[in-house]
């Protein structure tokens, strides 16, 4: 629970900080909007020349778009400020004041900064899959329903665990960000079904950067054409990778030595 | 004049070296090129099989030939101007650079040639192992890849006057990304890079036609493919020339305008 009230906490200072700047919400709505317009623009045309799409129909495809918004949306509330912040943090020596703090500082540091008008996409992304299931009909059930929050979930924590890695990386080397970088600039690939993209990128796209298990996996449990060993191992993953950075992280911490003091 | 190129030729020797100590900066900006046109050629390339191999009076081997096309002309026309100016003026770094007696519109040209030439050996790898992987047809039509070059230099020049006015608005706001991402929204439909502007719908056609964003991007790759006749081609150099003469004119009216209103932030 205390991971809550912290998120509960960081939030509310992320939201007295933007307050302070209202304008700034039309800008995003704005920008979000067109973006989204943009994608569904895109679709549109894709669409008037074929009926499927590598076997995806225009719903289930819109269904994946929903999601690659709100992911994207989660990623830019809270995954990728708070991981910057960290960064930067370690180059600049204040992560000290962090680890002073008496709570888990790999907690700390991982909702430490919250963009709140990400918050924008998460929830047009998530009106895009009400609509998306609507059109869909009955074909999504109780099953469907409770294997997608489990693959939205183990996807989330994926690409956490991919961010927090990475990051964990500064505390060798000056330059992880541009690391990062490169994960927002393949995230775009998300937003059509892995399985489109030739076998080298695909792979690319699934274990060098978790893209797939971010957008098209969770979309495939929706539209119930997920095998049982892809929810398997995307859950094994999860839990391998949330272990992995945790231990990794605390490698990391053992390694560092302040760089304000 | 010989003022003026000793002046690009030193701007390229420091952009040069400046370039070189950003390599990682510019490999992941090179991803971002490379990656965009590589997801529309993915997914049109799956319409075309699905479709039984050719859509729209383009063939898979076609869509791969525009696509990695697309990727070159792009990158050789592509600038970041806008970026550069939000921060300049922010930053209040351009008053150094109005303090100088050239106008900084020619470091700006210097800047950009030299970071092509760095990155062009990367983008033309990615073409070579894209051409390899995906299969494209070309059709080589002399005359039209000849004229392919003009065209080529011509659409570098109208997107950089076009990008350099719309680099201006930091003069008048500070926060320009939303500006920015709108004009890209557009460029994205109307220069061809969702998909063949021939494919999309007639009045997003007719819209491309009047508009600058098609003469920047698809005009020259268009013809470099040998899908455009002898009158198209005619027809798109004037038009390009037309929106290069308008460009130039409102640069130079919106620069005299900004410089007034430049209250240099920071400085």
């Amino acid at each position: 629970m205390t991971i809550l009230r912290l998120l509960w906490i960081y939030l509310r200072v992320g939201v007295m900080n933007e307050l302070a700047y209202r304008v700034n919400f039309f800008v995003r709505l704005f920008q979000s909007l067109l973006e989204l317009g943009t994608a569904l623009a895109g679709l549109a045309v894709v669409f008037s020349y074929t009926d499927t799409l590598g076997g995806w129909r225009p719903d289930e495809i819109l269904a994946l778009l929903g999601v690659y918004f709100l992911v994207g949306g989660v990623i830019s509330v809270v995954i990728q400020p708070s991981m910057e912040g960290f960064i930067e943090s370690v180059r600049e020596g204040t992560l000290d004041f962090t680890l002073t703090k008496p709570e888990d500082a790999q907690l700390l540091v991982s909702v430490q900064a919250v963009d709140l008008w990400g918050f924008i996409d998460v929830l047009l992304g998530s009106g895009v899959l009400v609509v998306a299931l609507a059109r869909l009909g009955e074909r999504v059930g109780g099953l469907e329903a409770a294997m997608f929050g489990a693959m939205l979930t183990a996807g989330i924590g994926i690409v956490y665990a991919f961010w927090l890695i990475l990051a964990t990386c500064s505390f060798w080397f000056v330059r992880v960000e541009n690391i990062l970088v490169i994960f927002q600039s393949m995230y775009q690939a998300g937003r059509w079904p892995v399985s489109l993209y030739p076998g080298w990128l695909r792979y690319g796209l699934t274990f060098l950067v978790p893209v797939a298990f971010a957008t098209t996996v969770p979309a495939e449990a929706l539209t119930g054409r997920l095998n049982t060993e892809t929810m398997l191992g995307a859950l094994a993953l999860a839990a391998a990778l949330l272990l992995a950075s945790r231990a990794f992280w605390r490698t990391g911490i053992r390694h560092y030595s302040g760089a304000s003091a | 004049m010989s003022g003026l190129i000793d002046l690009y030729l030193q701007q390229f020797k420091t952009s040069l070296a400046a370039m070189l100590q950003y390599r990682a900066a510019l490999v992941i900006w090179l991803i971002g090129q490379i990656l965009e046109p590589l997801i529309y050629l993915v997914v049109w390339t799956v319409v075309s099989q699905t479709q039984g191999g050719s859509v729209g009076g383009f063939t898979t081997g076609e869509f791969a030939a525009y696509f990695i096309g697309l990727m070159l002309v792009n990158h050789l026309t592509y600038t970041w101007i806008m970026y550069e100016y939000e921060y300049r003026v922010r930053h209040g770094s351009l008053s150094f650079a109005l303090l100088r007696p050239v106008h900084p519109i020619h470091s700006d040209i210097a800047d950009n040639v030299s970071s092509k030439v760095v990155s062009l050996p990367g983008m033309f790898l990615a073409a070579v192992v894209l051409g390899l992987l995906f299969r494209p047809t070309f059709h080589f039509v002399p005359w039209a890849v000849a004229a392919a070059v003009p065209a080529l230099v011509m659409a570098f020049l109208l997107r950089f006057f076009i990008e350099w006015c719309l680099a201006l608005a930091a003069f008048w706001m500070t926060r320009v990304n939303a500006v920015n991402q709108t004009y890209f929204a557009a460029m994205l439909f109307l220069s061809g890079q969702v998909a063949p502007v021939a494919l999309l719908p007639g009045w997003i056609q007719t819209t491309a036609a009047i508009l600058p964003f098609r003469w920047m991007i698809a005009f020259p790759l268009e013809l470099l493919l040998g899908r455009l006749t002898p009158i198209q081609t005619m027809e798109g150099f004037a038009i390009q020339g037309a929106w290069i003469g308008l460009g130039w004119i409102s640069m130079r009216i919106v620069w005299r305008a900004g410089v007034r209103a430049y209250a240099a932030v920071g400085g």
